[in-house]
């Protein structure tokens, strides 16, 4: 044979395993037009459902008429909270333990609020009978401060007991919903009022939306007949969407199939149960008729699930030398009308813990009080693990903060203080283990590409410049080292509504030596149906290119917890290997038996098991996929299957080093990137292409957190920033050239090695972008100025900094 | 975002469009690239029952480069930009359409729907301030022309009757320097601020000096007295700072989602001081 002649290393790369710039495999369908989104479904007599909103952030309501609507041709109904309420319907439970409106009952909490679903035979026919539906309503006071939410006496949540606990514990104030602790409290004050060096800040990381291209939507389809309900929708959970539809629907689980087609990135939004899921179907089982709903963009920049919206508060104190003694931080989070916050039950502020970062803290304290406002809910993890960039941008600024304090270069501050690479694992002052790291040497890597002492010096000279007329724009340079906590989670400790958060793969070789394998999470443009076909080619030995990935579709994938938070490599990844390695472990059997010699006399050989000693007697992968389906083997069952449910012992750290260099004008507020510099860690690295791909996509998210998105509110609860006129959604055109580089330092616990990236570049990118800001203005005093960093608050900057007199 | 439902008419001549007018009254609007309507019904902001559609309507389009120069409504913002002729007598507009939007937009964006709507945003309407254009309008009782710097009276109120269209616009063949600056947040955004500066120059002094604001008062904004402050200067720092004094003593911006008012006045002169700087170089 021809293959017999093959190298080891040409067997390897025809595979095109791990490591392969393999291109997506996706893409064919999605660049031609062909792919199967949410709102490409239509079937037969398919109707279409929208929402009635309300106009005002908190209000009472009086009465909602729907007589005129119901005229309009083309409606059918018009569902309100009282239609719901006799199915115990028109609240729903929300992720974080709390509960939520599936449709106002009583009173609105937040502009945008569902107030009633109209089910029309097409979506014109919907919004006509939207605009039909009269409410008339009673404002009340608006809150939009939370720190206001804990003095006023205006009470948002009538339907909690004042005085009772919340899912997460005792409550301080009737628009309180948790106060969550982790660390020592009096030995981290003890340090921290005893330390030589302290500073101070007060870092708010404001609100913003992850905004995916494609909004949120389902189509429900109840068939009466046989009493089973489908659910096609943008979920990036569809397993625990189910679950969650049967305990609050009371449909036994195996009548409901959740289906996620094709998803235009999710990025958190699409973790969360959604009012229109729950009326969607309520409308399919009350018409009988498959119902479809869309949010337009509004609908889902004002409503669902949005990100961040943390104040936090800082202490970090050190020796004069720059020995970093102690953290302190108070956040006061702002949960909006419902705590519909995206996170394992234990974790109600995520993992806001990992805010002692990359550096070796030994002594932390953090306490986090969730508030009710006239806000959104939401509070997701938008590209990053749950509250992980928060944490991120807390201790990255509260570095640079400190080196102000210190007189110190931010760069050397961070080296002093990083973890070494000999102390991991390393247990962290705020009860994390961290897996794996080496952050001297990545640091040092980029302070290299950069050129980091070069410009320096080309930032005081022009600094000189600027002092003398020559010029009116300022250089900066931004710093980041973060760490990251993802791939939730053990499932000692990790769960949602009580589901585990493991992760599973499933995979059937077939007879002629290609496979399927199915997971239980979902890609949103991760591309998974590569990558993972990747990991399992290079575990079974068989051409990535011959193996299908499917997920989505909870009657065929096997159950799981779906992808966000950078879970999928470090769990379903590892399902994958797991479930790939029981293949290989049934194939070596049928091999010994094939080459006549004992299981322990064959070894694996990227495609194939030989026989120890003698490579030319082997039995190749296809092969032995043929035989699994047409020998009788003794004491062997026929087939070749296998499936994992992999529960990771811990959670994978991955890390990274960006530097951004930044041109801005002191007159206008603009900025220039002038240069982006990723350097990420993400473990084992199994395809070079997606990862920078992944890293362009998350930077660019981050440069527009830094730079100017957000979801802003007026003092009467208006969203101000409800279109892309006013939200920044980065264009080419916005978008700079991004340098890429790595380290390997894979994880000791995974099977592969592998830890996650998707999020890493969101993580580290918005302290980068914003530390470049900050540090231009660093010699004219300036501390600490919030995000984002659009024109006119770099403006304010220069003009408070006296620069434009 | 979805519109209340609406007739659809598609004149092929402007009598067509005329009657259409009169018959509807209020009830009807024409349209020209739509990106400024169709939005508007989709949010269901504005309340069209009939919506005329401009593009069949013969003799909207045209490009006519001589001592004047007279441009279709329904010229689009790509076509000016593409045109050799216009760029080499006009190039202020090049400039400006450049900068107006992104490239889909401009190929249904049109010179016509921009200055007519009203908008405060749009950037021809300075711009035609500072070429002086006279502004063709076609109504019931014939044609007439509204010179720019009279049509603008309130955001989105013009001097264009209901039952008008607005047909062309046309100005003398500009002379000297130009430049079109604009800030704005992101690509496809509306101005901060934008200036258009048109300068003559004979020797080392200025002899004419146009100067006009975009998206800082509700209406365009042609500074007369910033073109007199630099009209007979020699264009110097004395100079440009009068003629910037001037300009903000005309504009009055509001506050939203760009900035405070102190930022935009700043912002305003910053970008008009650009805008001379650049067109006196080339004058």
């Amino acid at each position: 044979m021809k293959d017999d002649v093959q190298s080891s290393d040409d067997r390897r790369a025809s595979l095109k395993g791990l490591g392969s710039s393999r291109k997506r495999v996706e893409d064919a369908r999605f660049t031609q037009g062909k792919g199967n989104y949410v709102d490409d479904i239509k079937l037969d007599g398919m109707l279409f459902g929208d929402f009635v909103r309300t106009p005002y952030a908190h209000a009472r309501i009086k009465s909602i008429k729907t007589e005129e609507a119901l005229k309009v041709p083309g409606v059918l109904a018009v569902l309100t909270a009282a239609d719901l309420e006799p199915l115990g319907l028109h609240w729903m439970p929300t992720l974080a333990g709390d509960k939520q409106m599936v449709l106002a009952d009583g009173k609105v909490l937040y502009q945008g609020q569902e107030v009633a679903f109209v089910v029309a035979t097409d979506r014109y026919a919907a919004a006509d009978g939207i605009e039909a539906v009269e409410v008339d309503y009673e404002e009340l006071p608006v809150i939009t401060d939370p720190f206001e939410a804990l003095k006023t006496d205006v009470v948002l949540r009538e339907d909690l007991e004042p005085g009772a606990d919340g899912a997460h514990g005792p409550r301080k104030h009737p628009n309180h919903i948790f106060t969550w602790e982790a660390g020592e409290k009096e030995t981290t004050e003890q340090v921290i009022d005893a330390a030589e060096v302290v500073a101070e800040e007060m870092v708010y990381y404001h609100r913003v939306h992850p905004c995916p291209l494609e909004t949120c939507g389902c189509v429900a389809s109840m068939d009466k007949v046989n009493g089973k309900l489908t659910l096609y929708g943008t979920f990036q959970a569809p397993h625990a969407i189910r679950t969650v539809v049967s305990l609050i629907s009371g449909i036994e689980e195996h009548n409901i199939r959740v289906v996620s087609p094709d998803i235009g990135g999710g990025f958190g939004n699409k973790v969360g149960a959604y009012p229109g899921y729950v009326c969607s179907v309520v409308a399919s089982i009350v018409t009988g008729k498959p119902v479809k709903w869309i949010e337009d963009r509004m609908d889902n920049l004002m409503t669902t699930a949005f990100a961040r919206d943390y104040w936090m508060k800082g202490k970090i104190s050190a020796t004069k030398e720059g020995k970093i003694t102690g953290l302190w931080c108070h956040t006061t989070a702002d949960h909006g009308g419902f705590d519909a916050c995206a996170d394992p039950t234990k974790f109600p502020a995520g993992f806001m813990n990992i805010c002692t970062g990359s550096y070796d803290i030994p002594t932390a304290y953090l306490a986090v009080d969730g508030v009710y406002t006239n806000k959104a809910p939401g509070g997701v993890a938008y590209r990053c693990s749950f509250r992980v960039t928060e944490a991120a941008y807390f201790i990255e600024r509260m570095i640079e903060v400190l080196a102000i304090e210190l007189n110190m270069d931010a760069a050397e501050l961070r080296r002093i203080n990083f973890i070494k690479k000999e102390q991991f694992p390393y247990n962290s002052a705020l009860g994390w283990e961290y897996d794996s790291g080496d952050y001297h040497t990545a640091w040092d890597k980029a302070l290299n590409a950069v050129g980091y002492d070069d410009l320096r010096k080309e930032q005081a000279q022009r600094l000189e410049d600027f002092k003398a007329g020559k010029t009116r724009k300022l250089l900066g340079i931004g710093l980041s080292h973060f760490t990251e906590i993802v791939g939730a989670g053990p499932v000692k400790n990790c769960d949602i509504l009580g589901l585990g958060m493991f992760d599973s793969c499933e995979i059937r070789i077939h007879p002629t030596g290609s496979a399927i394998a199915r997971l239980g999470t979902i890609s949103q443009g991760q591309g998974h149906a590569t990558t993972f076909a990747q990991i399992l080619a290079s575990e079974i030995g068989l051409p990535a290119d011959s193996i299908t990935v499917e997920e989505g579709d909870t009657d065929t994938a096997p159950y799981g917890l779906g992808t966000y938070g950078s879970r999928s490599t470090p769990v379903a990844g590892a399902a994958t290997a797991m479930a790939g390695r029981k293949i290989r472990a049934k194939a070596q059997m049928i091999a010994a038996f094939l080459l006549e010699v004992h299981d322990d006399d064959v070894e694996f050989d990227v495609d194939r098991f030989v026989v120890k000693g003698a490579p030319e007697k082997f039995k190749t992968m296809k092969e032995i996929a043929f035989a699994a389906y047409n020998q009788a083997i003794p004491g062997i069952e026929p087939g070749l299957e296998a499936v994992s449910y992999y529960d990771p012992p811990n959670m994978t750290y991955p890390f990274g080093a960006y530097i951004c260099v930044m041109e801005l004008d002191v007159d206008t507020g603009e900025h220039e990137i002038r240069q982006f510099y990723a350097l990420d860690d993400c473990g084992t690295r199994i395809n070079p292409m997606i990862i920078e791909g992944q890293v362009h996509g998350g930077v660019t998210e981050a440069l527009a957190i830094a730079m100017g998105q957000e979801i802003a509110y007026d003092e009467l609860g208006n969203v101000k920033t409800g279109t892309l006129m006013d939200f920044f959604l980065p264009t080419a055109w916005e978008t700079p050239h991004y340098t890429t580089d790595h380290t390997v330092t894979p994880s000791p616990h995974h099977p592969i090695g592998a830890k996650g990236v998707g999020e890493s570049p969101n993580v580290g990118g918005v302290p980068a972008f914003s530390n470049a800001v900050h540090d231009a203005f660093r010699p004219f005093g300036l501390r600490h100025a919030h995000m984002p960093h659009d024109h006119w608050r770099v403006w304010k900057i220069a003009n408070d900094l006296g620069l434009h007199s | 975002m979805i519109p209340a439902a609406f007739d659809y008419h598609r004149p092929t001549d402007m009598a067509g469009v005329l009657s259409l007018l009169s018959e509807h009254g209020d009830d009807a609007r024409v349209m020209a690239g739509g990106h400024s309507l169709i939005p508007l019904m989709k949010l269901r902001m504005a309340d069209v029952p009939h919506l005329i559609d401009l593009q069949d309507v013969e003799g909207l389009s045209g490009i006519d480069v001589g001592e004047t120069i007279r441009i279709g409504a329904m010229v689009t913002q790509a076509d000016i930009i593409d045109h050799t002729g216009l760029t080499a007598s006009a190039p202020i507009l090049r400039e400006a359409a450049l900068q107006i939007a992104d490239p889909q937009v401009r190929y249904m964006g049109t010179v016509g729907g921009n200055v007519a709507n009203g908008d405060p945003g749009n950037d021809m309407p300075g711009l035609m301030q500072c070429l002086d254009a006279q502004f063709t309008l076609v109504g019931p009782d014939g044609e007439r022309t509204v010179p720019a710097r009279d049509f603008y009276e309130a955001a989105y109120m013009t001097e264009r009757g209901d039952e008008e269209v607005l047909t062309s616009v046309s100005f003398a063949a500009p002379k000297g320097g130009y430049a079109y600056e604009k800030q704005k947040r992101k690509i496809g955004d509306y101005a901060t601020a934008a200036s258009a500066v048109q300068m003559t120059k004979d020797g080392g002094t200025c002899t004419s000096a146009s100067i006009a604001m975009t998206n800082l008062s509700d209406t365009p904004i042609f500074s007369e007295n910033a073109g007199a402050a630099l009209a007979g200067s020699t264009v110097d720092e004395t100079a440009i700072k009068a003629a910037v004094a001037a300009a903000l003593a005309d504009i009055d911006p509001t506050e939203d989602n760009r900035g405070p008012v102190a930022f935009k006045m700043h912002v305003a002169g910053v970008i008009l001081t650009r805008a001379i700087t650049r067109a006196w170089s080339r004058a």
